[in-house]
């Protein structure tokens, strides 16, 4: 994955969705922007997408702001904010 | 307050179902198939890179068995492999007994899913993840994998057992125990239908290694097809395997009225404690000896009623002598008339599964007419005069099987079975 940036939301996003419905055991068609993690699955689901989401990314989420994450587009936004947190940082 | 005693009268339990993963097969007819014919299910390893310096390079690895679509991917995430093959056979043993689980009472269904080790894959797999990375990098799901108790919980889950629930964790005889509290349960009222069992799946570099460590295990790197060898002079130690093997235990009357098939009636549980050694028996196996003398006590039988003993035989030099010892003390001369095989020789040690598998075995000898065989046995060790069935299957009419298992910490565990008669 490429890093900061020059990776577009519409990108993180698609990576998103694939993680969510490989974890999930689900059709990539089962899981949208809005999809709420709360429905998808239990919160040991949600841990382990998290940290799925920070091997993928190369982020890291601390769980204080893991829990603010309700949806799909909600990962989406906080991954680029750190993406691009951690850009400025170099 | 005080309480006045009781007088309840024990209804009498049948084996109604049975499903089973084996190193030798896919499931409990597969694995008996295999056991009449005399096959090995011990190879090399391949579940994991073997250093080449390890003293144990070989096991009884459950081969080509896919989870999925039995469980999926997100369940599986959730279970460890002894528990996945746990609800593998448990699935077929539900399938085998024709009950629909669904219907009925579900606080009169139970499940007792022994394990020795647990998710012990799943705990060294957490480990190394936390030495590494800490506790961020240790998957959520590693408690609910690890659990000895997974197995009982996810079959539970599955069928909507809502009955005794429960699981033992006694070495080798925890599916013994698991079949004899399942058997207790419906004796004495307090469930109708009863998954009991064990599952093993502890073929990995923490168990291999640690088993090797102790020096529990054979060695004979060079020829794993024929190192399992119980009441053999050259056996050298045990072959670690894994397995799952789960019966459907039902009450009589239960089962009469669904016009259930009866494959066999558990009519004693016997077990004991040795108090003597944490992994080793007495010579003489005191712990055998009584464990089976409470079975028939159970089952209100004599010695000379006993047809076949499934032995524990696990092809290590103290655990035979003693079991030969034990056997022979016990019946006399009717230990030369009876016959005593060790199904261990082909399926290897599948821990705390053997109970069950061996339960099959025993089952199914009884139902067929069939002693299934002790492989590898090509020179008795001194004094293991007994019938054993070395090296091919014997038909004889055998009504009373018992069914040996003891465990490290000085668990002994025998269950007697008799052909169903009404």
């Amino acid at each position: 994955m490429q890093q900061g940036s020059s990776v577009t939301d519409t990108e993180i996003e698609a990576k998103v969705l694939q993680l969510v419905a490989d974890q999930l055991g689900l059709a990539r068609t089962e899981v949208a922007s809005e999809s709420e993690f709360d429905k998808l699955g239990d919160s040991l689901d949600k841990t382990e997408l998290m940290m799925a989401f920070e091997d993928s990314f190369d982020v890291s989420i601390s769980d204080e702001t893991a829990s603010t994450v309700r949806t799909v587009a909600d990962a989406v936004k906080l991954i680029r904010v750190h993406m691009t947190a951690k850009q400025t940082e170099v | 307050m005080s309480k006045t005693p009781r007088t309840i009268t024990l209804r009498r339990v049948v084996v109604t179902g049975m499903g089973a993963l084996t190193d030798i097969g896919l499931s409990a007819p597969a694995t008996w198939a295999a056991m009449k014919e005399g096959k090995n299910g011990v190879d090399t390893i391949t579940a994991f890179t073997m250093p080449e310096d390890w003293p144990v390079r070989f096991a009884g690895q459950v081969k080509d068995w896919n989870p999925a679509p039995l469980i999926d991917v997100k369940e599986q995430k959730r279970m460890d492999r002894f528990a996945m093959m746990a609800l593998g056979a448990a699935d077929e043993a539900v399938r085998d007994s024709g009950f629909d689980f669904k219907t009925g009472d579900p606080y009169r269904h139970g499940v007792m899913i022994g394990s020795g080790v647990g998710g012990i894959l799943s705990t060294e797999e957490a480990h190394t993840k936390l030495l590494a990375g800490g506790v961020r990098r240790v998957s959520p799901f590693t408690v609910p994998r690890l659990m000895v108790n997974a197995g009982t919980g996810q079959v539970s889950i599955r069928f909507n057992l809502r009955g005794p629930s429960s699981a033992t964790a006694t070495a080798c005889a925890s599916s013994g125990h698991a079949i004899g509290a399942g058997y207790h349960a419906i004796q004495r009222g307090d469930a109708d239908v009863i998954l009991a069992g064990g599952s093993e799946a502890a073929v990995g570099q923490l168990c291999i290694g640690t088993f090797a460590a102790m020096k529990a295990l054979s060695t004979k790197n060079d020829t794993p097809m024929i190192a399992s060898r119980p009441f053999d002079k050259d056996r050298d130690g045990f072959i670690l395997a894994e397995g799952a093997a789960v019966l459907v235990l039902e009450d009589l009357e239960h089962a009469k009225a669904r016009g259930a098939r009866i494959y066999a009636e558990l009519v004693g549980f016997g077990a004991c404690g040795d108090a003597y050694h944490i992994a080793a028996p007495d010579e003489q196996g005191s712990g055998a000896f009584m464990a089976m003398t409470f079975a028939l006590r159970d089952a209100q039988l004599n010695t000379t009623d006993v047809d076949y003993i499934n032995a524990h035989g696990t092809s290590t030099p103290l655990g035979d002598a003693a079991e030969v010892s034990a056997v022979k003390r016990l019946f006399g001369d009717h230990a030369y008339k009876l016959c005593m095989s060790s199904t261990k020789s082909m399926t290897g040690h599948g821990l705390g599964a053997a109970g069950g598998i061996e339960s099959i075995a025993s089952i199914m000898a009884l139902h067929d007419g069939v002693v299934p065989p002790t492989i590898n046995l090509d020179h008795p060790d001194e004094g293991f005069d007994l019938n054993f069935a070395a090296k091919t299957a014997q038909e004889r009419p055998m009504r009373v099987a018992l069914n040996n298992t003891f465990g490290f910490g000085g668990h002994n565990v025998s269950l007697c079975f008799a052909t169903f008669e009404d």
